[in-house]
């Protein structure tokens, strides 16, 4: 029998997913669906004054239109509006709640109508009445009233003292402006009200933050509301928070008691949460002999007026380097837009790339490889908690990213290497993340006809979760992998987390782990109570299932088959429900890391730039599936590409507006951007972080993956480009 | 978006007739830049014309050796015609540097030069804009307007018009054939396009109740000498800030006749007698190439975020008539710059 775990597995939903038969949140269609449209705020600070709604609802095929002034009751107390990843600090958004506007786009209407498109054209005619008051929009014109918030990373020693005396010093601000997630799938949410009972179709990565969401605004009971989210075209953090659509169409829905979708355009999307843009200010000290002696790292972030959002920008330093002397500070700007939310390796991918270009830069002044310098610097411990990894085999994604990438051919002196009208650039960063375990229940429910059904609450965000759980679970009970089905986006499942901060691999593949140690006890029981079982007197740990069978790990002759053994006890199914067990050991840091080779050719006149070589070594523990983590890692780098070269949302500070909100003009990376992608799994067994020693791949595909290409732009041009993104006119001065 | 009703014309006289019995309709064509225009609200008809069927779907040779290409070609059709391909590969490479596949497969050859500008807060109705509202003001004078004009602006609009087909068909001195109630003319491309002025809600001369019937390719095509470099925020799929349609014709290393024109930086593709007329005689060399851009970008104006254009494009004009010149233009595959 062949184990799955590990094997390069493709995808289980991947038929459903190209016959179109998986559907997603905007494509449950039911008998009587009314479709919603939001009308947006087009100012983003004041009060709505007016609101003439006649001229929408004289349209034939309008039902309604919902405003705050005729909503149905919404619970008016901050704390039901808390979902699980809300900021701690301050007063969530209300969509539709009152007068007030808080940012431009906010929803201000939702025109209900017998299809969408009678919604749409309606909606524009909805004319609301503003009182406009002055807002802000702009971090760099509001950066001296930023204010500092609590920072996880304590001070040590006495990073200034020990900055002014270092022998070698490097300071500088890097900027990452904000950026949208744009998922491909439309946010959308399908509300089915039926005898005071809601079943919610929702583009969301926790079904059960929405489930709990909606029953706290609503006022419902958790046995009243089911949310759905089966599949999804993209979340990226986008889908961690509820979002607005869905308390609409639940809103719709209840005041119609009728069924309404709600689907938002690709700009009202600009509407929701983003990467806050930051600015990152990085001051590090170095001996002559290239240790640091001082790291301290300040990041200004925005956030919204009305809720603290913040995630760790500056800590990553202490898992990489050591340094005697650091300082961190976190400080946020509030300006009037939607709240700042999580956006792949939140806070990793903006704080890691400034850490890392700054590395670079101290590098140049130390006349150090990049590399070299990392290794004298490399940190067996996570300096902040003083305790070691569970494993870190950073040093080996030095080595073999640099091997195959030739990393020793490189001239080290900037604009050294050419070929023809392009300078060819050089670079490399290290990545980290988190390798983090939230507990998980699964159930399987084991047949007799040597099925099994493995079912939780957790989405399947597109990451490839469905295949992985199959690939346990398969392993896990002995059984081909076909005969595995999995079951999640459903809140009725068994508990789940949200599907974030990369936890959900090592959570419900433990658990599953777990449950099918429950069913494995009790299909010994039963194979046991048979007549001269040759089992007898074995313990569950003792023995295995493996191709269909109940094999004592001692003497593999020594076997029942499942099918007998449940056949014998009269049982038509195993149920069992377990839960990862979840250590809150402080003993260890659990990190993952990477190292990031890119080389890019930039035409020195044109200042045209080409990523034509990216090479990622990972080392994230067990790795379930070659193929779909390969898949992750690739496209956090192209991800990267694009943070380093083309995304940035653009806003017009005068109308606190983005104008860039679409994908014709909100630049991502398309193919002809893209060239040799190589991913490299460095082996890191670990028998500490969790007993599958896996460590999770979502987020570290993307993190120093531009901080590499800018280092490289550097190396190729000699030019310094520290604010993303690295666009022509940065690298070249055209007079 | 506005309810509106549709209607195919029959012929090219049925659907001048219908337009010019309605004031607020328009044609529709491939629909891929007016159906995004009435989504957004910028443009509001209360009818659509569908032309798409009328018979202007060929690409044929005319009786002075020129190529006449019927407003209803395909821009995907036009770049791969076998004509075209080999006699005016400048256009053929303009085209194909635009937009996506998907894109050029339903753009029309009458939509291409038709379609409007791409400025921010032209597709944003809660902004001032002239030509959008004339009057209520230019949002991108003083605005995000990296992706706006340098040459040919006036103090009511900067926007460009973004197409790259129309760069090379400005290029190859080409001839717009419209029909309308009062009958058929021909439009020299150069006249085509209008400079915003205090009207920037026109972007061209073409009448309200006219269609556009055909392209003319006068016979000299440059087809040894010529390339189309078109720069831009990705390598592919995004508008040119910067592009450049250059011709030549030599005779040994010196230039017999030159054709220069630029894209992303004006109200219409931008050329210059004087620039062209600069290189007669010359030695195909970067002195003269750099003179031409000077002509070129004579009297350009940047607004801020948009400065760097004037240097990228006298740049990049040298780049590309380098091109031209080696006989080696640049290739849409291999993004790299020659
Ligand atoms: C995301 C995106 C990216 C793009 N990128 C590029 C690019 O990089 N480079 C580029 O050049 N273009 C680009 N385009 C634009 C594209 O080339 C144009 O939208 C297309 O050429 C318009 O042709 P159409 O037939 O679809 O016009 P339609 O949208 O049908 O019509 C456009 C206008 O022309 C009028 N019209 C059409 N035909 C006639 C006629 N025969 N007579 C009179 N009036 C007529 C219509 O009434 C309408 O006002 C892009 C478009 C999109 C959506
Ligand atoms: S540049 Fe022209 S299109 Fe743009 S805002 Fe100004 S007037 Fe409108």
């Amino acid at each position: 029998m062949t184990s799955y775990i590990g094997s390069a597995t493709s995808r289980v939903d991947g038929r459903a997913k190209v016959t179109g038969e998986a559907r997603y949140a905007g494509e449950f269609n039911v008998p009587g669906l009314v479709h919603g449209y939001v009308v947006e705020s087009t100012i983003p600070k004041g009060r709505v004054v007016r609101i003439d709604t006649g001229g929408a609802l004289e349209v034939d095929g309008v039902l309604e239109v919902l405003t705050h002034r005729n909503r149905p009751p919404m619970a008016d107390n901050d704390l039901a509006y808390k979902d699980e990843v809300a900021p701690e600090k301050g007063s969530p958004y209300r969509p539709l709640y009152d007068d007030r506007i808080l940012f431009t786009g906010q929803p201000v209407a939702l025109v209900l109508a017998d299809d969408w498109e009678t919604a749409r054209v309606a909606a524009s005619m909805v004319k609301v009445e503003y009182q406009k008051e002055p807002h802000v929009t702009d971090l760099h014109a509001e950066r001296s009233r930023a204010f500092a918030i609590d920072a996880p990373e304590k001070p040590r020693g006495d990073a200034a003292k020990a900055f002014a005396s270092a022998a070698v010093r490097h300071a500088a601000e890097y900027f990452i402006p904000t950026e949208h997630h744009n998922p491909m799938e439309l946010f959308a949410s399908t509300a089915i009200w039926e005898d005071g009972r809601l079943t919610v179709y929702d583009k969301t990565q926790g079904v059960q933050n929405v489930q709990k969401y909606l029953c706290g605004v609503f006022k419902m009971k958790p046995d009243e509301v089911r949310v759905m989210s089966p599949y999804m075209g993209g979340g990226f953090g986008a889908g961690l928070r509820p979002q607005y659509q869905v308390v609409l169409a639940v809103l719709g829905a209840r005041a119609l008691k009728r069924p309404v979708r709600v689907m938002l355009t690709r700009t009202q999307m600009y509407a929701l949460g983003y990467r806050p843009a930051s600015i990152e200010r990085l001051a590090l000290g170095a001996s002559s002999g290239g240790t640091l002696e001082s790291m301290q790292h300040e990041t200004i972030a925005v956030t919204s007026q009305f809720e603290e959002f913040a995630r760790n920008d500056t800590g990553w330093g202490n898992l990489l380097y050591k340094s005697p002397n650091a300082k961190f500070e976190h400080r946020l700007v509030k300006l009037d837009l939607p709240t700042s939310c999580d956006m792949r390796a939140p806070g990793a991918a903006t704080g890691v790339y400034a850490l890392e270009c700054a590395m670079d830069e101290l590098a140049i002044a130390l006349k150090t490889d990049p590399v070299q310098l990392r290794l004298q610097c490399y940190s067996d411990r996570n300096q902040g908690e003083d305790v070691p990894y569970t494993s870190k085999q950073l040093r080996e994604c030095y080595r073999q990213g640099a091997a195959e990438f030739g990393w020793d051919k490189r001239n080290a002196e900037p604009r050294s290497m050419r070929e023809g009208s392009e300078l060819v650039g050089w670079g490399m960063a290290s990545g980290v993340w988190e390798a983090l375990q939230m507990p998980a229940t699964v159930r399987i429910v084991l047949t007799a006809n040597g099925h099994a059904e493995v079912a939780t609450a957790a989405s399947d965000i597109g990451t490839g979760t469905y295949t992985i759980m199959a690939q346990v679970a398969a392993d896990m009970l002995g059984l081909p992998i076909d005969n595995i089905s999995v079951k999640l986006g459903d809140s009725t499942l068994p508990q789940c987390p949200l599907e974030g901060g990369s936890w959900i691999a090592s959570s419900v593949c433990n658990a599953i782990a777990n449950t099918a140690r429950a069913v494995r006890g009790d299909l010994l029981k039963l194979a046991k109570g048979m007549k001269d079982s040759p089992l007898a007197g074995a313990g569950v740990d003792e023995v295995a299932l493996i191709d269909g069978k109940i094999v004592s790990k001692r003497d593999a002759n020594r076997a029942v088959s499942i099918a007998s053994a449940m056949q014998s006890g009269n049982a038509e199914r195993i149920t069992r429900e377990e839960v990862n067990k979840v250590d809150e050991d402080k003993s260890h840091a659990r990190n993952v890391h990477s190292a990031i080779f890119a080389e890019v050719k930039v035409d020195e006149e044109l200042g045209v730039i080409r990523v034509t070589r990216v090479v990622n070594a990972v080392a994230a523990g067990r790795i379930l599936n070659l193929k779909t983590a390969h898949s992750q890692i690739m496209g956090g780098v192209v991800w990267g590409i694009g943070m380093a070269l083309h995304e940035e949302t653009l806003f017009d500070h005068h109308f606190g507006r983005v104008m860039n909100a679409n994908i014709a003009e909100y630049h991502v990376p398309v193919n002809a951007d893209i060239h040799d992608i190589k991913v490299i799994f460095v082996e890191e067994p670990d028998e500490i972080v969790n007993p599958l020693g896996i460590k999770g791949l979502g987020e570290i595909g993307i993190v120093g993956v531009a901080a590499a290409i800018a280092n490289a732009v550097y190396h190729a041009t000699g030019k310094r480009v520290r604010d993303l993104p690295i666009t022509l006119d940065k690298v070249v001065q055209f007079e | 978006m506005i309810p509106f009703q549709y209607a195919r014309a029959n012929d090219v006289a049925d659907a001048i007739k219908q337009i010019a019995a309605d004031p607020s309709a328009k044609f529709i064509a491939g629909g891929t830049n007016l159906i995004d225009l009435i989504k957004y609200d910028v443009e509001e008809p209360t009818r659509l014309i569908d032309i798409s069927h009328l018979p202007l779907r060929s690409i044929e040779q005319t009786s002075t050796g020129g190529v006449l290409i019927g407003a209803m070609v395909p821009n995907t059709d036009l770049a791969y015609h076998p004509m075209i391909e080999e006699r005016y590969p400048l256009l053929a490479r303009a085209i194909m540097s635009g937009a996506s596949q998907q894109l050029r497969n339903m753009a029309s050859t009458g939509g291409n030069l038709l379609q409007r500008t791409r400025c921010f807060y032209f597709y944003d109705t809660a902004t001032p804009c002239n030509k959008r509202e004339p009057g209520s003001g230019c949002s991108a004078i003083d605005g995000v307007n990296r992706i706006n004009a340098v040459l040919g602006t006036s103090q009511a609009c900067i926007a460009t018009h973004p197409s790259d087909m129309c760069v090379a068909l400005a290029a190859l001195d080409a001839t717009v054939h419209v029909a309308g109630p009062a009958g058929a003319r021909t439009i020299a491309f150069a006249d085509f396009h209008r400079l915003p002025g205090n009207t920037p809600q026109r972007d061209t001369n073409l009448e309200p109740d006219e269609i556009i019937t055909a392209i003319e390719l006068p016979p000299k095509g440059f087809s040894a000498n010529y390339s189309y470099l078109k720069i831009r925020d990705r390598l592919s799929y995004a508008f040119a800030l910067v592009s450049v349609a250059a011709a030549l014709e030599l005779d040994g290393d010196t230039i017999k006749e030159a054709r220069l024109a630029l894209g992303g930086v004006a109200h219409k593709p931008w050329r210059s007698s004087a620039a062209e007329a600069a290189l007669l005689g010359k030695r195909a060399d970067a002195t003269a190439f750099a003179q031409a851009a000077d002509w070129l970008l004579h009297g350009a104006k940047g607004y801020g975020h948009n400065n760097f254009k004037i240097g990228l494009a006298r740049r990049a004009i040298v780049r590309t008539l380098g091109q031209a010149a080696r006989g080696m233009p640049q290739s849409l595959s291999d993004k790299k710059i020659r």
